[in-house]
């Protein structure tokens, strides 16, 4: 006798397995989202998985910036008013919202898709650095804004690709780092203060 | 150890991986709770006013709060950053070696001061001028002198005599060098020049200053660099990650005819 042995319908504990599977749900969540999902009417249902299958079938990647889109070239690239001779290379595609919402930028971009880190085994070639200097290959790209995240990833695969953009004549620039908005200087580290003293401007 | 409910210690951190919206669970190596895994809240914000205290390879004094499975970081600050450190993608690799080193092979919960010291020495050292090199060796002999498998270097493993000036062999499952004789019929190991072994000797012996004057051939560096490799994967039985990570960046300097410690 399997005292283990839940039973309970077959689709149900396939729905548990599954969702037992994301991130951040255990055993328990899973059980109960997959009985919160049984009671749902059928619409809403389809509703969820049609969702899902859509992610799956519908979204690519951007053949030029490796962003997620729809449609190839994504709506940035293909966009007028764009300036096609600055791109801002970011890690991830939540990146490019972040900075989409400042209004302030005008360029195209490219995603990584990650940063450089050796104890995980990501190196240059997990990532879209391939891509990217081929997109640089005969195109009139002034500058390359390297904004990878502020900490020890991000800034190794900064050096790591300003060491590869640097000898094709390309400017390379690095997104300033300093105090944020609405900080407080006396809980600043020391890396931040300093950088935020190199980088001081006229008032 | 057993640890009072709130408490306070210094950590090099060594290892950050991403967990919910915000927080981070960081690998810390502490001076007496040896390897500790913590969280830390809310540090991926811009505004975290930890955040920068707790970036990799940073040295900080932690104030920790016990959880129920894992203790949570509630202040910090930091000691060093090792800025020179940071402003260099050879030097920074080199640290995250060492610091993957000592994630892979030292022990949770048990206090280990001299390795404290040396992973903080060692960060101390790639800020400095040179190719790191011969840091990162003195590193990996004194690591395993300091967690029980400091190789043999003196006398032949197989018959005990004293090693002849000659190529030897240094075999992995040994711990150690074997003489020409007792070599024959082993399992496989690497031959190891005499230079090598002398290097080795020095370095095992523990004066740094003297041993980071000495200038190394390529040749010899890369001989020295292979046969402690050898050692760890043995000892690890799995690759070091961020080893290959050395190797590549080694490969693409050495194709302009350099080191990439010795570049820009």
């Amino acid at each position: 006798m399997d005292i283990g042995f839940v039973p309970t319908a077959q689709p149900v504990g396939r729905l548990i397995e599954e969702l037992n599977k994301l991130p951040g749900i255990g055993p328990k969540s899973a059980q109960r989202l997959a009985y919160f999902l049984l009671r749902m009417s059928a619409d809403e249902a389809r509703s969820l998985a049609e969702a899902i299958l859509a992610v799956k079938e519908r979204v690519i990647l951007c053949s030029e910036c490796q962003n997620i889109t729809e449609s190839d070239p994504c709506l940035i690239c293909r966009g007028d008013g764009r300036d096609g001779t600055t791109i801002c290379v970011v890690e991830e595609p939540l990146d490019i919202l972040a900075l989409e919402r400042t209004r302030g930028y005008k360029g195209l971009y490219h995603v990584l898709h990650g940063a450089i880190s050796p104890a995980d085994g990501v190196g240059p070639d997990e990532l879209k650095i391939k891509e990217l200097l081929s997109r640089l290959q005969g195109r009139p790209v002034a500058e390359v804004i390297l904004a990878t995240n502020p900490n020890l990833e991000g800034e190794a695969t900064a050096m790591y690709l300003k060491g590869l953009i640097a000898p094709l004549g390309v400017r390379v620039t690095r997104l300033a780092r300093g105090l944020p908005f609405g900080g407080d200087l006396e809980y600043a580290d020391e890396v931040t203060l300093s950088r935020a003293i190199e980088g001081r401007q006229e008032a | 150890m057993a640890r009072p409910r709130v408490y306070k210690t210094e950590a090099i951190v060594l290892k950050g991986a991403r967990m919910g919206e915000a927080d981070k669970l960081l690998t810390l190596y502490t001076p007496h709770l040896g390897l500790l895994k913590a969280v830390a809240k809310g540090v991926c914000r811009t505004r975290s006013k930890m955040g920068g205290h707790l970036e990799l390879l940073t040295h900080s004094t932690l104030m920790l709060a016990q959880g129920r499975n894992l203790d949570i970081i509630t202040q910090c600050e930091t000691i060093s950053s090792f800025l020179p450190l940071r402003a260099d993608l050879w030097r920074t690799s080199c640290a995250l070696y060492a610091a993957e080193l000592v994630d892979l092979l030292a022990a949770e919960n048990v206090e280990n001061r001299p390795l404290f010291r040396l992973l903080l020495d060692t960060l101390e050292r790639l800020c400095q001028a040179g190719d790191g090199e011969l840091t990162l060796r003195y590193f990996e002999l004194h690591l395993m002198d300091y967690l029980g498998y400091r190789p043999e270097l003196g006398r032949c493993l197989g018959c005990g005599s004293e090693l002849e000036p000659v190529t030897n062999l240094f075999s992995p499952s040994a711990g150690g060098v074997l003489c020409p004789h007792c070599s024959q019929g082993q399992p496989p190991g690497r031959p190891l020049s005499l230079n090598a072994l002398k290097m080795m000797r020095l370095l095992q012996r523990g004066d740094y200053a003297t041993a980071s004057r000495v200038k190394l051939r390529p040749e010899l560096a890369s001989e020295l660099e292979g046969s402690l490799r050898g050692y760890i994967t043995y000892l690890l039985e799995r690759e070091v990650r961020s080893a290959a990570w050395l190797d590549r960046l080694r490969r693409e300097a050495s194709q302009k005819g350099t080191h990439p410690g010795l570049e820009g």
